[in-house]
Parts: C-alpha cells; sequence; structure tokens
C-alpha cells in the first residue's frame, strides 16, 4: 500500500537532487534552498511525531530552517538556464500530438486512481492509503506520467531529473510562496489574528444575520486579497475570523461550499489588484503597454460582476 | 483583547508594497505576529517548524515537474503553440473565446502552467488578437494596446477560475487542510466540484466582456470591416 509519507519522501529526494545539481555548481543559496525544504519532507513525520510526545528541539529546529528560507530567498537571485532550441523544435516535428499523452497521464491516472481506489478498497486491495488518497493519487500519477515520457521522448531517467531541477529553480524561492503563505496563516490563527478580526467585524457586523455575516465574509475576502495581493493568505484569516465562527458553528454553512466559494471571491480580488503583480503588472509590461494598470482596466467589469454572482451563489447553495 | 498580533498583517501590506522578496516578507510577518502576540523565541520556532511541516502538501506540485520540463525540453510548447496556430483566422471575439475554454479546460485538469502570460499569450494570443481585430482598417496604438490587455485579461480569468476545478491544486488542499485542523474532514474532490458553477458563471462573463469589446471597437473605429461577420474560417 502506498502512504502519503512515501510520496513526501519521493518529493524530499528530489529536492535534495536539486540541491546537489545546485551544489555541485556553486549555487549556493539555491542548494541551501532546497535542502532545508527537503528536511520537512524527509523528516517530516518525525517532527510531527515529536511535537506531539512534547519534545520540541526537532520542531524548533525546523522553525529555524523556516526563517533561514526567508533570507535565503532574499539572498538568491533567479538562475538563468539555457534552452536547445535546435532539439525542442526537432523533437516538436518528431513527437508531435504524442507530446500531450504523458502531459494527459498526470490529471487522468490521478482521476482514475481517486475514483478506482474506493471500489479496489472494497475488493481487498488496498493500493492507496484511504486517508489521502487524492494526495499520494496525485504523487503517483507524476511518476507514471514520468515513465510514459521518458518512453516516448527516449530520455534517460537524469534528463528528467535535470529538467525538473531546471524548472524549479526557474521558479524558485516563489514556488514555496503557498507553503509559507499557508504557514502565516497557522501563525495568524495560532496567535489569534482571527479573533481580532472577528472581534472587530462583530462590532460592526449584525451577526445574527447570516446574510450580513456572509457579505461581511465576502468583501472581507476581496479586501484581503486585495491588500495581500493572494486569496491563499487572506483565506485563513477570513475563515478563522467569519467563515468558521460566525458561518459555519453559528448559522450551519456548508464547509465545502463555503470553502470553494469563498477562495474563488477572493480571486475576483486577485482580479483587480497591482498587488498580484505577476498576474496583473508583469503581463502589462511583456505586452508593453504604456498603462501599467492596462490588464485590472480590462478585467475589473468581469471581476465585478463575478463577485456578485459568488455572493448570490453562497446565499443559494451554503444554507441549505 | 490584544491588538498587536495584527502587525503581520501591516509587515505584509508594507513588504509588498516596498517589492521585497515575498517569501521573506510572510515570514517575517510570521515572526511579527507572534512576538506581537507575546510568545517565546522556542514558542514562536516550534509553531513555525510546525506549521511549516504540516502544510507541506502545497509543494506537492513540484512532482510534475520533471516530467514537464521533460515535455517541454523535448517541444511540448513549440507542439502546441504550433497546434493553436491553426486557428489564426477566427475573429477576436471566437479566437478569445475559445482560448478562455481551453485554458480553463486545461487549468482544470492541472494544467495550469502550460499557458500563461509568457507561455502563450505574449508570443500567440496577443498577436492573434490584434490581427483579428485589425482585419480591414488598422487600428490606432490606443486600441491596440486594449485588445492585448483583454487577451492577458482573458488569460488570468481562465486560469483562476479554471485551476480551483482540480483536486490536487493548492487553494483545494488549502481549503482541506484549513478544515482538516479545525476537525471538519472534507474530500478533496468535494471542494473542487463547489467551484464549478462559479467556473461557467466566469466562462460566460468573460466571453460577454469580449464580445462586447469587440462590438465597441467596431463602433468607435467604424472604417474597419465588422470583424465577427465576413469570418468563413
Amino acid at each position: 500500500m502506498i502512504h502519503l509519507t512515501h510520496v513526501y519522501w519521493l518529493l524530499g529526494a528530489f529536492l535534495f537532487v536539486a540541491a546537489a545539481y545546485n551544489l555541485r555548481e556553486r549555487h549556493w543559496s539555491a542548494a541551501a534552498l532546497w535542502a532545508i525544504v527537503g528536511c520537512a519532507f524527509l523528516f517530516g513525520d518525525q517532527i510531527q511525531q515529536a511535537s506531539q510526545a512534547h519534545v520540541r528541539w526537532p520542531a524548533q529546529l525546523m522553525g529555524l530552517g523556516v526563517i533561514a528560507l526567508g533570507v535565503l530567498a532574499a539572498a538568491g537571485k533567479p538562475l538563468a538556464h539555457t534552452e536547445d532550441r535546435a532539439l525542442s523544435l526537432a523533437a516538436a516535428a518528431r513527437l508531435g500530438n504524442l507530446l500531450f499523452v504523458p502531459a494527459l497521464a498526470i490529471p487522468f491516472v490521478t482521476l482514475a486512481l481517486v475514483l478506482a481506489a474506493p471500489s479496489l478498497a472494497r475488493r481487498g486491495m488496498t493500493l492507496l492509503d484511504g486517508t489521502q488518497t487524492t494526495l499520494i493519487a496525485l504523487g503517483t500519477a507524476c511518476v507514471v506520467a514520468l515513465g510514459v515520457g521518458l518512453r516516448t521522448t527516449g530520455a534517460r531517467t537524469t534528463e528528467g531529473l535535470a529538467e525538473g531541477r531546471r524548472l524549479l529553480d526557474i521558479l524558485g524561492s516563489l514556488a514555496l510562496l503557498p507553503m509559507v503563505l499557508a504557514t502565516l496563516g497557522s501563525v495568524f490563527a495560532a496567535t489569534g489574528v482571527g479573533d481580532v478580526v472577528a472581534s472587530i467585524v462583530s462590532a460592526f457586523v449584525p451577526i445574527d444575520s447570516r446574510i450580513a455575516c456572509l457579505l461581511a465574509f465576502a468583501l472581507g475576502m476581496v479586501l484581503f486579497t486585495m491588500i495581500m495581493g493572494n486569496a491563499f493568505a487572506a483565506f485563513p484569516v477570513m475563515m478563522a475570523g467569519i467563515g468558521l465562527p460566525l458561518l459555519v458553528h453559528r448559522h450551519g454553512a456548508a464547509p465545502a461550499v463555503l470553502g470553494s466559494l469563498g477562495m474563488l471571491t477572493g480571486y475576483c480580488g486577485t482580479l483587480l489588484t497591482p498587488m498580484a503583480a505577476n498576474f496583473n503588472i508583469v503581463p502589462a509590461v511583456l505586452l508593453e503597454l504604456r498603462d501599467q494598470y492596462a490588464v485590472i482596466r480590462a478585467q475589473w467589469p468581469t471581476a465585478l460582476a463575478l463577485l456578485v454572482v459568488n455572493v448570490v451563489l453562497m446565499a443559494v447553495l451554503v444554507f441549505r | 483583547m490584544n491588538y498587536w498580533p495584527l502587525i503581520g498583517i501591516a509587515v505584509v501590506v508594507v513588504g509588498f508594497a516596498l517589492k521585497r522578496n515575498p517569501v521573506l516578507v510572510v515570514i517575517a510577518a510570521g515572526v511579527a505576529s507572534a512576538l506581537g502576540a507575546g510568545m517565546s523565541i522556542g514558542d514562536l520556532l516550534v509553531l513555525l517548524g510546525d506549521a511549516f511541516v504540516s502544510n507541506r502538501a502545497l509543494l506537492l506540485f513540484v512532482l510534475t515537474l520533471p516530467v514537464i520540463g521533460l515535455l517541454e525540453r523535448y517541444g511540448l510548447r513549440d507542439h502546441a503553440q504550433a497546434w493553436i496556430g491553426r486557428f489564426h483566422k477566427l475573429s477576436l471575439t471566437r479566437l478569445l473565446v475559445s482560448y478562455l475554454a481551453g485554458r480553463q479546460v486545461l487549468s482544470m485538469l492541472g494544467m495550469i502552467d502550460l499557458a500563461g502570460h509568457a507561455q502563450t499569450v505574449r508570443p500567440l494570443v496577443a498577436p492573434m488578437s490584434e490581427a483579428a481585430a485589425e482585419r480591414g482598417t488598422p487600428l490606432d496604438d490606443a486600441a491596440r494596446e486594449e485588445v492585448r490587455a483583454l487577451a492577458a485579461a482573458t488569460d488570468n480569468v481562465g486560469r483562476f477560475f479554471g485551476e480551483d476545478v482540480f483536486l490536487a491544486f493548492g487553494a483545494v488542499l488549502l481549503i482541506q487542510g484549513f478544515y482538516a485542523r479545525n476537525g471538519i474532514e472534507l474530500e478533496p474532490l468535494h471542494i473542487a466540484l463547489w467551484a464549478l458553477p462559479t467556473a461557467i458563471c466566469a466562462f460566460v462573463l468573460q466571453a460577454l466582456r469580449i464580445a462586447w469589446t469587440q462590438r465597441s471597437l467596431a463602433r468607435r473605429y467604424p472604417n474597419a470591416t465588422p470583424t465577427g461577420k465576413g469570418d468563413l474560417a
């Protein structure tokens, strides 16, 4: 049976391969960055078990590592990697639509495994650990897709690793952003930021009215997303402040619907803010537009209309 | 009530406004909030370390990089460009609405970075949109920039309101993780499916927006032949 731990080990091993490539090329800060992140994957279970047993030093060491990641991320420069255009053009002509097969294998194998797992488990063939099926399926699908990809292209495994590492280094520390934003969400939850926001909100919002709470949640998601440039960062704050205590616990909102539509309401904010630079400002530069807010100007009508749609959908679907 | 933990939000706002490295800003915000809450250094480190490790599922997308990188090296992007290039005779509305649909479907299948501002919009969609909008009398620079901005906006809408339907995407896992930490167990598939209604509405609204822009351009530049008609491709 495949456990999530095995998928994490695989990812940890890949991160150490990326670190080793960087070490060989004397990119010290990138090597250190991926090695620290790799440790979170190779030793994650032990760190969590130690914390549960009130042994504090492994988590503290990881905490120091996280602070080091911030410093390394600021110190590191994005690495330039060269592409072999002649090779890729020739291969594109040779392989054609076959190239789509391994790329499509990732989503379709994931989906197939997720859908097949329960019926296989009923027949006594437990392939994937039941509690985290989707993640394990995704990890397995990536390995299958790489296998198919190597077969299709006739490349060696090391080539796959080197190309994966090339993409990882192009993303650089920004690849860590979702993870550190979620970490910030956990810190906000532990330090009571959600409670403070909730207390401020409840001073202004009649909390007995579920529609008022819903509006405060939706507008809060948009506002926080615009401030932080990222719906991921806004989500834990607004959920801890309004979503969970007021909407789910007090008014009985359906958690899955609220989470999904709440996040998408935040995305409406992403379309409106220059803080989401890689979506709104970078393309304006890339497309050589004189007005750096031209992309936001082009998308605000859709964003606002969609915000209204989302609030209506939530009002209809969340309290059933 | 202690309001000092809110300082973390201030750090994020100021740090992003000053364009510092986002990872550094976010970690500094976490440290500031924890110190604002009166935590000791020891507790702070435990909190950071535990939180980082328990959110590690968000990095799983990295496992897709070897196969995607390999396929790019063997021409996936070039082939995708050639493939889109076959549709170069469409009107602005049909071109961008088709791109929107394709972008959304690919994002739903998890292929979020197969397209993008650098990968597809600048080399393909923007020039093709300009060409489609301009068939007939040339537009001026302002109108051409408007069309390019619309192409970028269409890419954003397609990406954002497709990716949440992909069950292994970070947003879905973030939602699932948040509830799990608060004692509510949900299946990712369940969360992802509830993103479908918004995805459909986003498609319709952005399609209307594109059609409206094409009509407005035709009205403001009356010498141009209306690009929606005479289109036999």
